[in-house]
């Protein structure tokens, strides 16, 4: 969501506590995983651990964290580790080490019941695959984490209706899964998600298996719930776009570790390593791009003519208005002046598509 | 957008394929085979006739005297030693349970002329509990099956047969499917069973049979122990696979739901794996009724009885009739369970007012239901079948006239095909095998063992040797070897033919597809009919009839398999401008080679059990010795000797073959 300001970016953060915190996570598949860590080997590569010891590390010493309200997209290609991440959250894979804490409570160290609790009540996942059970129907399907809650079967299919009216599905409640296309199940896996009415919604590559243009449409209905339901979210993808569009920041994987934290713009803008710069190239800079990684320091400062914009506008959103004035426009954070934006820089950016960051 | 970002190439964590180590070359196999079997021949020809170990039939070795001794303090012991009286108990709650169900449906009932619910009723509980489980047209089957009971004239041993076969049913159930559940919940639990499963599987039907009856003594408890014990792994098994195949996806997501552990099972993985649970009772349920011939040596009650005295009698139309029935009670139960198993979705699907009707049809028909039971207990003429017409003796003598004027008919071509495969195949086969010394045999096979599997195998082999050595069997096995050898041979090479050609035309497959389903669910006794009336008594008989029983599973294998191979491939191999002949060996054959292994296996298994059975019409050697062991009782060491023998050869084969397979499968 490129549109809403992002957190880094001049608005100030949410006052409490962030929604996660991800502390040094850990996850090495293998018989003797846990005796990895803490000695040389850890820091061994993927590749030379398996060589050496029979083990894998999915996920290396990890750690980030959440805001409320936040939507947060770990990218990375297949293998990377990023399905098993978001898994690590509520503990559907076991981490090896590192802590998880959610909304201030531990939950590397909660037992089976209190897991339990946790992810009827707090957090909602959203799968690739779907997950439904193909035995109920639409609305039954909907309704089951309120069921597996114990609630009456009255009120669970009532919250469940506001679901499926939610996501669009409405007409389909009787339906069986596998009569519904792919994106309208996977609505019916978004509703699932929603109806606990969760504190954190992970989504797992849920659009990966979606038709180009239902994918779109389908990352529009995210933003759109997103805007009505202000969930903090957590987006496992390994599409680029999809990531530049939803995110409000971006965490890069490869091989299990964390190659950079930003938002969009700050990605493709300064990418941390080749691998990124490679991953951004094919983006259309001025899409992402904020004014604030275009604009110059003039000399002598602040002109004091030509029009003002935010730091946090867009490129493309701005270069009409650069464009038509007749001088330099001054970039601003807050009240703060970062520098001047001429037609030569817009153009560098919209035209060239030329790396304004190397 | 992913995919034209380019991908550096070290990002790749997959870790590379490892490049194959081992592989023989199968030019070298071949000739090593080869100087093997010349050596043994060589050695056959210098010293045939020595050290052959053969024993006359009604001579026992200390060994087998052994065995009758244990059998007689078993026997004395039964009275006094705690196991048996544990046993004890268990046979008698099972005798005592069963001989109340028969008072219930099948026979006089204690002060009563006719059992306390006479046939009428039984007929429309039969019916009603199709129809509700699977609906209009398996009531219909069950309908005119069941009024084939009385006509034919075993209304009171088909009804036993039934019982029996539910009731081991029943026990499988309780048993089977919690074990099933298990074994799918915990690795563990499934590695330990697994193996347990597979021995029971290898060993054929007839090889329980001694033992149990050491144990059980002779009696219904003992035909419904080895049912079940026969009947039960399938069922596991197939739970197992049910329960595992329920998509991770779903299991996952319930699991992010918080679901407990039982709210798992009783919402996801239960409904989701059902209808593979219902299959792997429809599989139990037929391997229990191939039981219901073999219980009747251990005087199991039922249609068992007159299949083999009329077998024994060679009394073709009486067997016919007699086998006929349960082959009607075996597609009964089949197609009412294949229906039940699908039944429920479409039950779910249907809408509201189709299900309310279907629910005031329930009821209507329960209600008369229990108006049939009733007045079948207060009037005579719905309690007793009745007598007129008795289609019996009419139906067997016509089958009797008919198979003799067929037979006679084409007997110049059965005895020619029947002398090819003899003096082509079984006899210079068997005197190789049996006419030679014991040790040069038993070092050949060892040899061969060794050359087609290497050491594991040839282990096992040797284990198993010294086993048909210490039972004194030595060359009634390898007699036997011999028929299973041959019958085999004649399964696989039938089978990859018959399925290659399913395999590649959809047509053939539609046609031969239900033929085959159809033979499948007759119990292997009933092969032996049409064998016998066309061949005679002997050991061919005994060939054809395992040859029949094992075609049918081989022939689905095979064609799935070719089917299996994926289409890519095919049209691959089709654009380079492969010929027919070369698609088949040099695509398709190689690639489905895991099931054609798995056909022979399965075959090897199927012909091994009915090889025994055999024994009864004239197959000679050691079926011929565990059918004899029941009959007359100083043979029981030997029958149950030949029992361990046949045990010993099936877990020889079997080990071979699957090693020999998995070492050359993939050259």
């Amino acid at each position: 969501m490129t549109q809403t300001v992002p957190a880094t970016e001049g608005r100030s953060t949410p006052a409490g506590d962030p929604a996660l915190v991800v502390d040094g996570l850990w996850k090495i598949f293998g018989s003797r995983a846990d005796k990895v860590i803490g000695t040389p080997d850890a820091a061994l590569s993927r590749k030379e651990l398996q060589a050496k010891t029979g083990c894998v590390t999915a996920v290396k010493d990890v750690s980030f964290s959440v805001q409320p309200g936040e939507v947060f997209v770990v990218m990375g290609l297949s293998g990377s580790g990023k399905s098993t991440l978001v898994r690590l959250l509520t503990r559907l894979i076991e981490p090896t080490a590192g802590t998880i804490r959610m909304g201030g409570e531990d939950i590397t160290s909660a037992d089976a019941g209190h897991l339990r609790e946790l992810r009827r009540h707090h957090v909602a996942m959203v799968f690739q695959h779907f997950g439904l059970l193909p035995h109920r129907t639409v609305i039954d399907n909907v309704a089951f984490g309120l069921e597996v809650r114990g609630l009456g079967k009255s009120e669970r299919r009532v919250r469940a209706q506001e679901m499926v009216d939610l996501v669009g599905l409405a007409g389909n409640e009787g339906s069986f899964p596998d009569q519904l296309s792919g994106g309208m199940q996977q609505r019916v896996g978004l509703a699932r998600a929603l109806a606990v009415d969760p504190t954190l919604m992970m989504f797992d590559e849920p659009f990966s298996a979606l038709d180009p243009l239902i994918r779109r449409d389908m990352q529009n209905e995210v933003i759109r719930l997103h805007q009505e339901v202000g969930k903090t979210m957590i987006f496992i993808t390994h599409d680029l776009q999809e990531a530049l569009k939803l995110g409000d920041r971006i965490l890069i994987m490869r091989d299990g570790e964390i190659v950079q934290i930003g938002t969009p713009a700050e990605v493709v803008a300064n990418p941390a390593d080749e691998y990124v710069r490679d991953f951004v190239s094919d983006v259309p800079r001025s899409h992402v791009l904020t004014l604030r990684y275009v604009c110059r320091r003039p000399e002598g400062g602040d002109p004091g003519r030509g029009p003002a914009l935010q730091a946090d506008e867009v490129v493309r959103d701005a270069a009409r208005q650069v464009l038509a004035a007749q001088d330099p426009v001054r970039v601003f954070d807050g009240e703060t002046f970062l520098g001047i934006v001429e037609d030569e820089d817009i153009l560098r950016v919209v035209v060239a598509e030329e790396d304004v960051a190397s | 957008m992913s995919t034209t970002v380019t991908r550096p190439a070290d990002t790749s964590p997959v870790q590379e394929e490892q490049p194959r180590v081992e592989s023989h070359r199968p030019t070298h196999t071949f000739a090593r085979l080869a100087v093997v079997v010349a050596v043994w021949v060589l050695g056959w020809l210098v010293l045939r006739g020595h050290q052959t170990l053969a024993l006359p039939g009604a001579q026992l070795t200390s060994f087998q005297s052994w065995l009758n001794d244990v059998k007689n303090s078993f026997d004395a012991a039964r009275e006094t030693n705690v196991f048996f009286k544990v046993i004890g108990g268990l046979s008698d709650g099972l005798n005592w349970l069963f001989t109340h169900l028969q008072y219930l449906f099948s026979t006089p009932a204690p002060g009563r002329p006719v059992p306390e619910i006479g046939w009428v009723g039984v007929l429309a509980l039969l019916v009603f509990t199709a129809f509700a489980l699977a609906g209009v047209r398996s009531a219909v089957l069950v309908l005119v099956g069941t009024l084939a009971f009385g006509y034919l004239g075993y209304w009171r041993e088909s009804i036993d047969t039934l019982l029996i076969t539910l009731l081991a049913v029943a026990i499988c159930v309780l048993i089977g499917v919690p074990i099933g559940i298990w074994m799918a919940r915990r690795k563990g639990v499934s590695a330990s069973i697994t193996p347990l499963l597979d021995a029971m599987q290898t060993m054929p039907s007839f090889a329980y049979l001694p033992p149990l009856a050491l144990i059980f003594g002779i009696g219904t408890a003992s035909a419904i122990v080895l049912t079940v014990i026969y009947a039960i792994p399938p069922l596991i098994r197939i739970t197992e696979h049910g329960i595992r195949g329920v998509s991770e996806g779903a299991v996952e997501a319930s699991q992010s739901l918080g679901c407990t552990s039982g709210q798992q099972l009783r919402k996801v993985q239960l409904p989701m794996a059902r209808r593979t649970i219902v299959v792997g009772i429809n599989q139990c349920m037929m391997a229990a009724l191939s039981m219901a011939i073999i219980a009747a040596f251990v005087s199991g009650p039922g249609l068992g009885v007159p299949v083999t005295q009329s077998l024994a009698a060679l009394d073709i139309g009486g067997s016919a009739v007699s086998g006929g029935l349960i082959v009607v009670i075996a597609i009964m139960l089949d197609r009412t369970t294949t229906a039940a198993s699908q039944r429920g979705e479409i039950l779910a699907r249907a809408g509201s007012g189709t299900r309310r009707m279907r629910r005031i049809v329930l009821v209507v028909l329960a209600v008369v239901t229990v108006v049939a039971v009733y007045v079948s207990r207060l009037r005579l003429s719905a309690a007793q079948f009745p007598a007129h017409p008795a289609l019996q003796r009419p139906v067997s003598s016509f089958i009797s006239s008919v198979t003799d004027a067929v037979v006679n008919a084409i007997e110049q071509v059965t005895t020619a095909f029947a002398n090819i495969v003899s003096y082509g195949l079984i006899n210079p086969l068997q005197s190789v095998l049996a006419s030679s010394p014991w040790w040069l045999s038993a070092a050949a096979i060892l040899a061969l063992a060794y050359v087609l599997g290497g050491w594991r195998p040839t282990v096992t082999a040797a284990v198993c040797e010294a086993v048909l050595l210490g039972v004194g069997l030595w060359n009634d096995s390898m007699i036997t070897l011999t028929t299973v050898l041959v019958a085999t041979i004649i399964v696989v090479v039938v089978s990859v033919v018959l399925g290659v050609t399913m395999g590649r035309s959809g047509r053939t497959d539609t046609i031969l597809r239900p033929l085959l389903d159809a033979l499948q669910t007759i119990p292997p006794f009933v092969y032996l009919v049409p064998a016998l009336a066309l061949f005679g008594v002997g050991r061919f008989t005994a060939i054809v009839a395992a040859v029949a029983y094992g075609v049918p599973i081989a022939t689905k294998l095979v064609a799935d398999g070719i089917r299996g191979v994926s289409p890519t491939s095919v049209e691959a191999a089709e654009s380079s401008g492969a010929t027919v002949w070369q698609m088949i060996t040099k695509v398709q054959l190689p690639m489905s080679r895991a099931a054609v292994v798995l056909a022979t296996n399965q075959g090897l298994l199927y012909v091994l059990s009915m090889v025994v059975i055999g024994g009864l019409v004239g197959g000679g050697s050691l079926g011929y010795f565990v059918v004899a062991g029941f009959s007359q009782d100083q043979l029981f060491g030997k029958g149950l000797a030949a029992g361990i023998a046949i045990t010993a050869l099936g877990i020889m084969l079997d080990r071979i073959a699957r090693h020999a397979a998995a070492r050359h499968g993939r050259a």
